[in-house]
């Protein structure tokens, strides 16, 4: 039963979606995918985002997506120092990246109580003007609670990698996942070089926050959900590609967004990581890896 | 004086009930052996192989539902007083046969891939589970023991059965693992997990010993899940499928020690049992923040766990 | 290692307990306490309901103990946190019951944390009240189960007879279902397939959601495709409030005539705050509002209690959902205790068969498997809500109008277009 305009209305949601996705698994296409750091407290930093931005707009009045930007800053710092930690006890010591990824969750468990004791398990929501505001173009609903954070993200995305582009140290980032000695011998530190990608990383949750809070209501375990979802994106881009990410995010919401409008909404979960396990079981490289 | 150790462990499952004759202590050591089990089905391909497993409820939780399944194939309040016999098994099969699969999907790629591959499997069993009415879906399924208690002359209440059949388990798990670690397989495991390649270019079958850790670490988490639900008396699948038994069978191990068979013991019970006086007396979330920050402080002060230290204590190496 | 500790603890315990065996004579036995223990959801996923029934219970302990306390005796709350997590709630329980040795236990909150606690209960032979729970004793038939909240004789239809009869008065044929893939909502759904049957009328949409869906457009969506009469929706907090902001960015098919039914979170005031004018036209379950027909002093008296001590709590300020009711469940202990004088469990429970109880809920008469004689769910519409009214609109009359059951209606059925546009 194939009814043209329930599919297109399906399509654009997942587009819009999927964009919001990648927002969410940007940041750890950085730290996972280039600089090999497998941080599981992502979604944990998101939610911290989400937060963040929810306090900024109870005590200032802030709109979400603004919150998110002037927060950024501050989630870079923590993000170089929390790379600084992770560097100094697992990195130069040269160990497995199985104790990396124990400290990240570790960590993320951390976050999540830490919230939880400090503002409740009840839910927050963002309040926006553009909020339940939908525009009609065609066939085509699209709301601009999904519009505009797909907007941002894309802004977001286009300018990381114009970042990684362009600029002398977004190059470095990407060099210094290739070859370290080059990247010594050209005189830049590799571990401050580092610090930075993590510190975007991180910045990037700051964004990434806000988009949340305006899409879902947010509450502390929330990230617990993303975890997957995040990583399955970055798997599917392919390790090391950041412009894939988005690729991959559009993919998987759509694919969502299909499959719970057809099948039903229980499978969407499901039939989004059962393309993870295909990708990896048929190429592990994802679509655009190295 | 291992085998002392081992007969003495037996010796106290077996006579705990009497000693205690408190149900309180009995379902708090059910829960503490429990965790020895989940650690020790970790650390086979944690520790000794070092592929981190992050979905080690998709696999605990299969294994509840192999009995739930099999339970719900009677009608209400007739399930043989035998079943449990063969559940357990059935649901160490069911499990194993899990770990085999996703091992041959994901264990020809790098590590971080099987971590990956484990959360990705979790998720998806979750809603398989959820969707999937005969085993309760959503909603759940209420397991009522039957009033018999199984070998009755031993046992004067189903929970005194359980502690003891966990026990059991228990002590199986640990000798498991105790040999792996010191057969060709535990060696072959080590080489992968310091330099994979250079054992693949020494010949060691790595794959196929990774398939066999894999599915035998499946089992034994299936196993460790299946007498959860007459153990609990109820089971759903937000619960089931809880992240805080994939942290646990991660954290245990790394506190403890990764290396051999007596880390996760180690690391279990002193997790396992502050966690579960934490539950009575501060009783609050404070329980999840201890765990996250052992696990932190001891990733980066004692990677080797506590077993390291007290052999960095006693001067060997 | 294992066994040692736990006999050193033994030894320990054994010591105190003798210590204690030759302290007591020296307490006057009225000075003894009763004490009730329990598990309550502190954290996790039900925390944000646990703990604002906790207040509530402490408010009838204080109630009780000012009155001068059951039978002479003061009474005290023995509790743990039982995380929202089944698997932990037997041995709480077990704790409780061996090892604090309370007098009486009664259950956390929700059908997932009784569920695991009524075995143990059914095994000791105890009475046992319980929170919102559904059908958790279909199958058992446990005679000494009570259960506070109205759903009645058969609950898992109870909860939305009223929205299925209200239906058909209506003339409404076909109905779209939609629930969550979670344990009230798949009760709440069945449920709502029988009261279908029943009333003649066709399902044409029945599908459910994961919890985590973000975007609820998609579904509404299809279910407008299929132009439904009416809409039966089961959902917890967060997707009923995802739903409701999908509803009115979409907007409705122009066959609905209603929509809601069983949504839980349209009753806390964060949620309702942040819908506001989206409120208006959904017919929804309550179980108590602020409509003169179902008001009493008693409750409104108890909130005024609440509120003071929810403020500081980071709980639901207005707590008209859960917080009575929890009150009330411990009040049926109190009553059973007090009017037979008696502390025996089989007394207590014949008692609570054989007589109607009054409570600040209102006079309640219980069934043979403990649930009540009469389902007593009502039914609201939600009317005149603005986007800054919404917590006075919560507390007063006029705004949540009881249109099921007739006896206690307060406003009369509005098709679902129309009651939106009561608002301001």
């Amino acid at each position: 039963m194939l009814n043209l305009e329930l599919f297109c209305n399906a399509l654009t949601i997942g587009v819009l979606l999927g964009g919001v996705y990648c927002a969410l698994a940007i940041g750890l296409s950085v730290s996972f995918g280039l600089l090999d750091v497998v941080n599981i407290a992502h979604p944990a930093f998101i939610v911290l985002g989400a937060y963040a931005a929810s306090l900024m707009g109870q005590w200032f009045s802030c709109d979400p997506i603004l919150a998110g930007v002037l927060m950024t800053p501050f989630f870079f710092l923590v993000g170089r120092a929390l790379y600084q930690i992770y560097y100094l006890s697992f990195e130069r010591r040269g160990a497995e990246a199985l104790r990396g990824m124990a400290f990240f969750f570790g960590l993320m468990f951390i976050i999540e109580v830490g919230l939880i004791m400090s503002f409740g398990v009840d839910y927050r929501v963002a309040e926006a003007s553009y909020i339940g505001v939908s525009y009609q173009v065609g066939w085509l609903g699209i709301p601009l609670r999904l519009l505009l954070p797909f907007l941002v993200s894309l802004a977001m995305a286009a300018l990381l990698l114009l970042f990684l582009g362009r600029t002398f140290t977004g190059r470095a980032i990407r060099a210094v996942a290739q070859d370290r000695m080059a990247l010594m011998l050209m005189g830049a530190d590799p571990v401050r070089i580092k610090q930075i990608a993590f510190g975007l990383s991180l910045g990037s949750c700051a964004v990434a926050g806000s988009l949340l809070l305006i899409i879902i209501p947010v509450e502390p375990s929330v990230g617990r959900v993303y975890i997957g979802q995040v990583f399955a994106i970055v798997v599917l881009a392919g390790l090391g590609s950041v412009s894939g990410t988005l690729v991959a995010g559009l993919l998987l919401g759509v694919a969502e967004s299909l499959v719970a409008k057809f099948y039903g909404p229980s499978w969407a979960p499901a039939v989004s990581f059962g393309i993870l396990l295909a990708v990896l079981g048929f190429r592990p490289a994802g679509l655009f890896g190295r | 004086m291992f085998w002392i150790g081992l007969l003495t462990a037996l010796g106290l499952v077996f006579a705990a009930p009497h000693l205690v004759g408190n149900e309180f202590y009995l379902r708090t050591g059910y829960t503490v052996l429990q965790f020895v089990v989940l650690a020790t089905a970790w650390n086979l391909l944690g520790g000794y192989a070092g592929y981190v497993n992050f979905g080690a409820a998709a696999f605990f939780a299969v294994g509840a539902y192999t009995t739930v399944f099999l339970y719900k194939l009677f009608p209400l309040f007739q399930v043989p007083v035998w079943m449990i016999f063969l559940m357990v098994p059935a649901a160490g099969l069911v499990a194993g046969l899990l770990g085999l699969i996703t091992g041959l999907l994901t264990l020809r790629l790098r590590g971080v891939y099987f971590s990956i591959a484990t959360l990705a499997l979790a998720v998806v069993m979750h809603t398989v589970v959820t969707n999937w009415r005969f085993i309760g879906g959503a909603t759940g399924v209420s397991i009522l023991p039957p009033r018999e208690v199984p070998l009755a002359f031993m046992f004067h209440s189903y929970v005194e059965f359980l502690f003891v059949m966990m026990g059991c388990i228990t002590v199986a798990a640990l000798l498991l693992a105790r040999y792996v670690e010191r057969s060709w397989i535990g060696r072959g495991l080590a080489a992968i997990r310091d330099d994979e390649d250079a054992a693949e270019c020494m010949g060691v079958p790595t794959l196929r010993l990774k398939l066999f850790a894999a599915t035998l670490s499946g089992c034994l988490f299936g196993v460790a899940g299946a007498p959860l639900p007459y153990q609990v008396g109820y089971i759903e699948p937000m619960s089931a499928f809880s992240l805080v038994y994939a942290v646990n069978a991660l954290a245990m191990p790394m506190i403890g020690g990764t290396a051999t068979w007596l880390g996760p013991l180690l690391g279990a019970l002193l997790l396992g049992s502050a966690q579960e006086a934490a539950r009575v007396t501060i009783s609050s979330e404070l329980n999840l923040l201890i765990t996250g920050a052992l696990l932190i402080v001891f990733v980066v002060v004692a990677p080797q766990g506590l077993i390291g230290l007290l052999r960095r204590l006693r001067g060997t190496p | 290692m294992k066994a040692r500790r736990s006999r050193l603890g033994s030894a320990a315990r054994a010591a105190v307990l003798v210590a204690l065996v030759l302290v007591a004579p020296a307490y006057a036995a009225e000075q003894t306490p009763i004490r009730i223990g329990f598990g309550m959801a502190l954290t996790g996923g039900l925390a944000a309901a646990g703990k604002s029934a906790l207040i509530a219970m402490q408010i009838w302990a204080e109630d009780t103990n000012a009155a001068g306390g059951l039978l002479g005796r003061p009474v005290e709350l023995v509790y743990y946190d039982d995380q929202s997590n089944p698997a932990v709630v037997p041995g709480i329980y077990a704790k409780l019951l061996d090892i604090d040795r309370v007098d009486f236990i009664v259950s956390g909150y929700g059908t997932n944390q009784i569920a695991p606690a009524l075995p143990l209960a059914i095994q000791r032979n105890r009475i046992f009240l319980a929170l919102f729970g559904i059908a958790n004793n279909e199958d058992y038939g446990y005679d000494r189960y009570f259960q506070i909240v109205p759903a009645g004789p058969r609950p898992r239809e109870g909860i939305s007879k009223g929205y299925f009869e209200l239906a058909r008065a209506q003339g409404l044929k076909t109905v779209a279902i939609i629930s969550a893939d979670a344990e009230y909502s798949q009760h709440s759904a069945e449920g709502g397939r029988k009261n279908a049957a029943e009333n003649g009328m066709r399902v044409v949409y029945d599908k459910s959601y994961p919890l985590t869906t973000a975007d609820f457009s998609p579904i509404v969506r299809a279910i407008n495709a299929v132009a439904p009469d009416f809409v039966f929706v089961s959902s917890y907090p967060v997707d009923s409030s995802g739903l409701v902001r999908a509803l009115n960015e979409v907007g409705p098919a122009a066959t609905i005539k209603m929509f809601g039914g069983g949504m839980v979170g349209l009753q806390y005031s964060s949620i309702a705050e942040s819908l506001g004018p989206k409120l208006n036209g959904l017919v929804n379950y309550d179980w108590y509002v602020p409509e003169k027909s179902v008001m009493t002093p008693a409750i409104e008296a108890f909130l005024a209690k609440y509120r003071d001590r929810a403020k500081d709590a980071g709980v639901d300020p207005l707590g008209r959902y859960l917080p009575p009711w929890a009150y009330a469940y411990l009040e049926l202990l109190g009553q059973a205790i007090a009017r037979t004088g008696s502390l025996d469990d089989a007394v207590l429970a014949a008692y609570l068969h054989e007589n109607p109880t009054m409570t600040a809920v209102g006079e309640i008469r219980f069934g043979p498997k403990g649930e009540w004689e009469q389902a007593r769910s009502l039914m609201v519409q939600y009317k005149g809500f603005t986007k800054d009214n919404v917590l006075e609109a919560l507390d007063t009359p006029g705004a949540r109008q009881v249109i099921y059951p007739d006896s206690l209606a307060t406003g009369s059925w509005l098709p679902y277009v129309q009651g939106k546009q009561s608002g301001g």
